[in-house]
């Protein structure tokens, strides 16, 4: 694996309270993020995702640990240049219209003039922003904010991006594209590294997963490694039978008009209950057999936590 | 380029903070109050608008210093504006710099406005241009570049209203420490000399940018003195911005 990103032993603390007694926040972090992969960084809030990557961005220096992003040190300029960064609830300066924004971030990469208004056109375009270019952020709606943040991540076409919660305050349409952008950006070859605690968004995308949970990564690798395809129990919804004829053979039982929900964990128990309505004449709308999603990897984690 | 980008959008920032114009608003109000000040005076009212003018100059562009420059930083910490900043190629100086010159460039533009306002009132005195005023306004600006350098420096650390309170306190005492002069005149000898000594070198004098009473009295300004002003002025700043850098650079973004 070509490294994009690579983290070892970060360990970060902050002095809080009166007593300026010392939090550990990032105990010990360490992983390896592939060139061209959407990386998850999951966690609860608090766990020390966004602490992580205000390290990676040279926002708060860690006390201890190596940092190297794109092979080179992450503090140098050069790093910088190839980075794109979008943090968690974006508030730019209000003040600013869009293309103004998004102009004043171009000077920094030191892109010329022609090429500056080119690429504002297009990620205005990408974003869905193209007519509001002259809106002034203020007017913007959260939705909104979070795609101008997009688009000022992506100005300097960078080699890899960091997202803070990306997908937080949008509506599912807006989630969707934003979705789109970030596959979009790893079909180029991009490196994407997304902090989120949305899991479904996560398990779609993901190629690799971290989850840390109190500064500390508890697991790590890839998503169809990490959740196992085990069945864990079946959703079936029928019809034509007595509520009294299911009661033993389900863990759970609902009726709702003539159809009755039922969650069978034995497997045993389902084909007793595919027979029973084979024999019964009644009717199946429905099966479906539930597998392991990250939700509950996730839950299972954090509570052994 | 990016220093000077960021000055320019501090610059566009700090043009549209509406104080800024309350306080020209006032700074106006005060030059037409020295008309009325002089109507009262026995002698030279000319003399009297002078004065009350420059004075109104200093303090009101100090007052815009103080409240727009101990914002400028914190208020990029606080709406985290900073983080996306920061996470693009530029250094820490660059951006502190960047803030300082877009502050610097807004009270020039802040200042020549007043000075043009207080230029028309003068003239409809005099009938002629005091083109001797602009010497005395280039030294308020000096000192305006200085109160500016201590604003961010507080601001570095510090929230808005405390910075404000620190930095006027270090406006005061700049113009009040030329009373430790005349009490070194005083003290014989020994320990309390070299103290009151070793107190003024480090207190800031920023009287040495005052020269209202030589263009009242039209007394001459020698060239030695201006440049010492001026030359005190630069170096007292780079410091107090080398000060400041080296808080911003090694501070955390919580």
């Amino acid at each position: 694996m070509v490294e994009a990103l690579k983290i070892t032993g970060l360990h970060k603390s902050f002095k809080t309270g009166f007593l300026l007694k010392k939090k550990k926040i990032l105990k010990g972090i360490s992983l390896e993020v592939g060139q061209g992969e959407i990386f998850g960084y999951l966690g609860p809030n608090g766990a020390g995702k966004t602490t992580t990557i205000k390290c990676l961005l040279g926002l708060i220096f860690p006390e201890r640990g190596e940092i190297r992003i794109l092979g080179q040190p992450y503090l140098s300029l050069s790093a910088k240049e190839r980075i794109g960064f979008l943090p968690e609830n974006p508030y730019f300066y209000d003040y600013l219209t869009a293309s103004e924004f998004l102009e004043f971030y171009s000077q920094l990469f030191q892109i010329n003039k022609t090429e500056r208004e080119d690429r504002i056109q297009d990620l205005l375009r990408i974003v869905g922003l193209e007519k509001s270019a002259h809106l002034q952020l203020r007017k913007f709606s959260r939705g909104m904010l979070q795609r101008i943040g997009m688009a000022q991540a992506l100005l300097n076409k960078p080699s890899i991006v960091f997202l803070d919660e990306p997908l937080g305050g949008l509506d599912p349409l807006g989630r969707k594209e934003i979705r789109d952008i970030i596959i979009r950006l790893r079909d180029e070859g991009k490196t994407v590294f997304l902090s989120s605690h949305i899991l479904q968004d996560i398990e779609m995308i993901c190629d690799r997963v971290a989850i840390i949970v109190n500064g500390e990564i508890i697991n790590s690798g890839r998503l169809q490694d990490l959740v196992s395809e085990k069945i864990h129990f079946t959703e079936v919804i029928l019809s034509g039978l007595m509520e009294e004829q299911l009661r033993d053979l389900s863990e759970s039982l609902v009726s709702s008009g003539d159809k009755i929900f039922l969650k069978i964990t034995d497997e045993s128990k389902l084909e007793e209950v595919l027979q029973l309505v084979h024999s019964q004449k009644g009717k199946i709308h429905s099966l479906i057999p539930r597998t392991e999603t990250l939700e509950d990897l996730f839950v299972e984690m954090v509570k052994t936590k | 380029m990016k220093i000077k980008a960021i000055a320019l959008n501090t610059f566009r920032e700090a043009i549209r903070d509406r104080i800024l114009y309350v306080i020209i608003f006032f700074a106006a109000v005060c030059f037409l109050c020295s008309r009325v000040l002089a109507l009262l005076t026995i002698g030279d009212q000319v003399k009297i608008i002078t004065d009350v003018g420059l004075a109104a100059l200093s303090f009101f562009g100090a007052l815009m210093a103080i409240l727009v420059g101990t914002g400028l930083v914190y208020k990029e910490i606080d709406k985290k504006t900073l983080y996306t900043l920061l996470s693009k190629p530029i250094h820490r100086y660059q951006f502190l710099l960047g803030k300082y010159l877009g502050m610097i460039l807004t009270l020039f533009v802040m200042l020549f406005l007043m000075t043009i306002l207080f230029l028309i009132l003068l003239f409809f005195h005099t009938f002629k241009l005091e083109w001797q005023i602009f010497a005395a306004v280039f030294l308020i600006f000096c000192e305006l570049c200085l109160i500016t350098a201590v604003a961010i420096l507080f601001s570095c650390f510090s929230t808005p209203i405390l910075s404000s309170i620190y930095t006027l306190s270090f406006y005061l005492i700049g113009h009040l420490s030329w009373g430790l002069e005349t009490l070194i005149e005083k003290i014989n000898s020994g320990l309390g000399r070299a103290l009151a000594r070793a107190l003024y070198t480090l207190l800031p004098d920023l009287e040495n940018f005052n020269i209202k009473t030589e263009i009242v009295h039209h007394l001459p300004i020698p060239p030695e003195l201006f440049l010492f002003s001026f030359l005190y002025g630069f170096c007292y700043s780079v410091f107090i911005l080398f000060l400041a850098v080296l808080i911003f650079r090694r501070r955390d973004f919580i």
